[in-house]
């Protein structure tokens, strides 16, 4: 997993609630057996104007020039601002590699469904949950100021941003093994075989309470 | 010791350790695999060069891409052919039991797992599907994770998981007549929202959920993802042991015995407290109908199509007048008089036994409406299906004017052929009505069986009790 320690970019403000995964990738691009590839169809309703399929040609499409990430101005954005409750529905995996795929790293919220919120921190995206207040703070800079970037500094747990007359500083919290496994890029299966002894030891144990199992 | 929730004794009873952070390493009894979600996990295994910790805790099944009519014809399309090809492939090289798609077991995985007692009480149980949620009608510890935990649990046989907050949601009181239990599950999320239940491990109980069948309870725990809970279990008791009794993978002998007791003691205790309580009067829940893209836009049968006006927060009143607008509705129109095309009946909350029972006591001796332009019956798997045709619900629903086709998740998510065109409206019994959750463009209103049936009936929403009365 790729390391998350700090970065500084340009945010695109997503401003709908209860964003799904299915909107996130639609359904026919769950057909890959691969990890990758799946950044293009990102939004792929929202952000063309035809049918999207695998296999298709994707910079031959045309493109809703309306939605938030097709808007020059939010180019190369790496941090998704939205709104409550983003990435409920389905709990495919998919969604946060498309997200990664497509170049985001960091997303900001008010609040994220649980299985998606999860699901970032196994590919090194960084879920940010802040006040509303604060959310919709960042949402109007953001808006209001053209090519205005944010610094997301998880070693301080801090987002900050400036330019004339403004002053952003934001503290965020995080799990602190998460914020770990982020900072290093740890890979979890390795951590957790570590306590193998301690897995085999509960077996053992539950062997005599619940035998049917085993 | 501390009184404690039916959660809290799941948790407590499959901690391997608890780690200095806050999270506990968990140890979980059951994994479901399909196509969908695994092969990116078990490509992991390979190129980590790790075997599954325990082969026999894995069960698996193709659901989503499976055609549902031809099946001897195999898989049309070449991407979703691969993807069961791979699953096939995953399962023969591990060594993983998988009921293929010429497997009378075969079906979705929330419906076979239980069918064959591979879901049991007392048990952690997981899947890469957010409606894992289902097995907690059997007093079970079942979530939904993504394809980076399906790796991880094949390799360790354990999660890292932090404990979500305690949710009790009680539904007292006599349920009317044909008000089911995805009737009162939608009535629920209606009323705490689709992100109530987030960071909460809720249990449903009171005796309208005492007197539900296990068909109902998985109804009902099937959705609690939709109200943003991963986890929404109910607390042993006769029915449930009764259900689990005699099923292939259910313990037999001595082992029975001992298991019914050790099943007993998966219930809430008397002093335990809830971090939230949310309390439904049965007898005020009326047949529900969906009006707009996320599960809590839901009304009962005799309501009209609310207004966004009405509504004071503008975050959710842009979200009414979006929702409106994708699903081609007006404001103040009863539902009732709202008109139906496809009729689909199935997916993993509602293809059961008994729901497939709902829809042709409904169907027996009426027509589909000629303005219907498909209706269609989904059996969750081929026992249900071989079940259903014993009892010959089969050819009432084809009399009717009916499709009976063969096992899987079909138009509930439109992996495979089956889906809705743009604008066509839907009367489903599944389980989320998100924009193009059907098929692109696709206006999805979930309901139950017997609701959908009596919508292909009559061509237009319709409660089933009146539509007895006038057709």
């Amino acid at each position: 997993m790729e390391k998350f320690t700090i970065m500084t970019a340009i945010a695109v403000p997503l401003d709908r609630a209860n964003v799904d995964t299915d909107a996130i990738i639609p359904k026919q691009f769950l057909k890959s057996i691969k990890r990758s590839g799946f950044g293009p169809n990102l939004f792929d309703e929202w952000r063309y104007q035809d049918h999207g399929e695998p296999g298709m040609d994707n910079s031959k499409r045309p493109v809703n020039s309306d939605f938030i990430l097709n808007k020059p101005r939010y180019s190369g954005a790496k941090i998704l601002l939205a709104r409550d409750n983003f990435g409920c529905g389905s709990s495919r995996e998919h969604a946060p590699w498309a997200l990664e795929d497509y170049g985001i790293r960091v997303i900001i919220a008010p609040s994220f469904a649980d299985i998606f919120y999860n699901n970032c921190f196994k590919n090194g995206l960084l879920p940010i949950i802040l006040s509303e207040k604060e959310v919709n703070g960042l949402f109007s800079t953001v808006e209001d100021n053209d090519g205005f970037q944010l610094t997301v500094d998880l070693e301080h747990k801090k987002i900050t941003g400036s330019g004339s007359e403004i002053n952003i500083d934001i503290s965020f919290e995080l799990d602190e093994f998460r914020r770990h496994c982020l900072l290093e890029g740890l890979d979890e299966i390795a951590l957790t075989l570590e306590h193998a002894q301690d897995i085999s030891v509960y077996e053992e144990k539950q062997k005599e309470i619940t035998p049917w199992l085993y | 010791m501390s009184a404690k929730t039916l959660y809290d004794k799941l948790w407590d009873s499959h901690t391997v350790r608890e780690n200095d952070d806050g999270t506990s390493l968990l140890y979980i009894d059951r994994q479901l695999i399909h196509e969908v979600t695994s092969p990116q996990a078990f490509e992991g295994l390979r190129i980590a060069n790790r075997q599954p910790w325990k082969l026999s805790a894995n069960l698996a099944t193709p659901d989503h891409n499976v055609p549902t009519t031809d099946r001897d014809k195999g898989i049309s399309d070449p991407i979703s052919k691969l993807q069961v090809d791979t699953l096939d492939n995953n399962c023969e090289r591990f060594g993983i039991t998988e009921f293929k798609m010429d497997d009378i077991r075969q079906g979705i995985v929330h419906v076979v797992s239980p069918e064959q007692g591979a879901t049991l009480p007392g048990m952690t149980l997981v899947c890469g599907d957010s409606h894992t949620s289902t097995h907690g009608a059997f007093g079970t510890l079942a979530f939904g994770i993504g394809t980076s935990e399906v790796e991880h649990v094949l390799a360790t046989q354990c999660l890292i998981q932090k404990k979500s907050k305690n949710m009790l949601v009680e539904v007292n009181g006599l349920l009317n007549p044909d008000v089911t239990a995805k009737d009162v599950i939608l009535a629920i999320i209606g009323k705490i929202g689709t992100a109530g239940g987030t960071g909460y491990a809720i249990e449903f109980a009171g005796d309208a959920i005492r007197s539900f069948s296990m068909e109902g309870r998985m109804t009902l725990s099937n959705m609690a993802i939709e109200a943003g809970a991963r986890a929404g279990m109910i607390a042993v008791d006769k029915t449930t042991i009764d259900y689990v009794k005699g099923r292939p993978y259910s313990p037999t002998g001595e082992q029975w015995e001992k298991a019914v007791e050790y099943w007993k003691t998966f219930y809430t205790d008397g002093d335990a407290k809830f971090d939230k309580v949310i309390t439904l009067s049965a007898g005020e829940i009326k047949p529900q109908v969906t009006w707009g893209t996320s599960p809590e836009m839901t009304m009962a049968i005799d309501e009209t199509i609310p207004d966004p006006l009405q509504e004071s927060d503008p975050v959710k009143q842009e979200g009414m007048v979006a929702a409106l607008k994708y699903m081609g509705l007006t404001a103040g129109k009863p539902i009732s008089e709202v008109s139906v095309d496809v009729v689909f009946i199935g997916s993993c909350t509602n293809s059961r036994i008994e729901d497939i029972r709902a829809a042709a006591e409904v169907a027996k001796g009426k027509k589909v409406s000629d303005s219907i332009k498909q209706a269609m019956v989904v059996p969750g798997s081929g026992l249900i299906k071989q079940q259903a045709e014993n009892e010959g619900l089969d050819r009432i629903l084809l009399d009717a004017g009916f499709e009976w086709r063969e096992p899987g998740c079909s138009m509930c998510l439109a992996m495979n052929a089956d889906r809705l065109e743009p604008q066509e409206r839907c009367a489903s019994t599944s389980n989320r009505n998100f924009e193009g959750r059907q098929g692109q463009g696709g206006r999805t209103h979930l309901v139950s069986p017997a609701m959908a049936a009596a919508a292909a009936i009559a061509g237009h929403f319709v409660d089933v009790q009146s539509l007895n009365k006038t057709v």
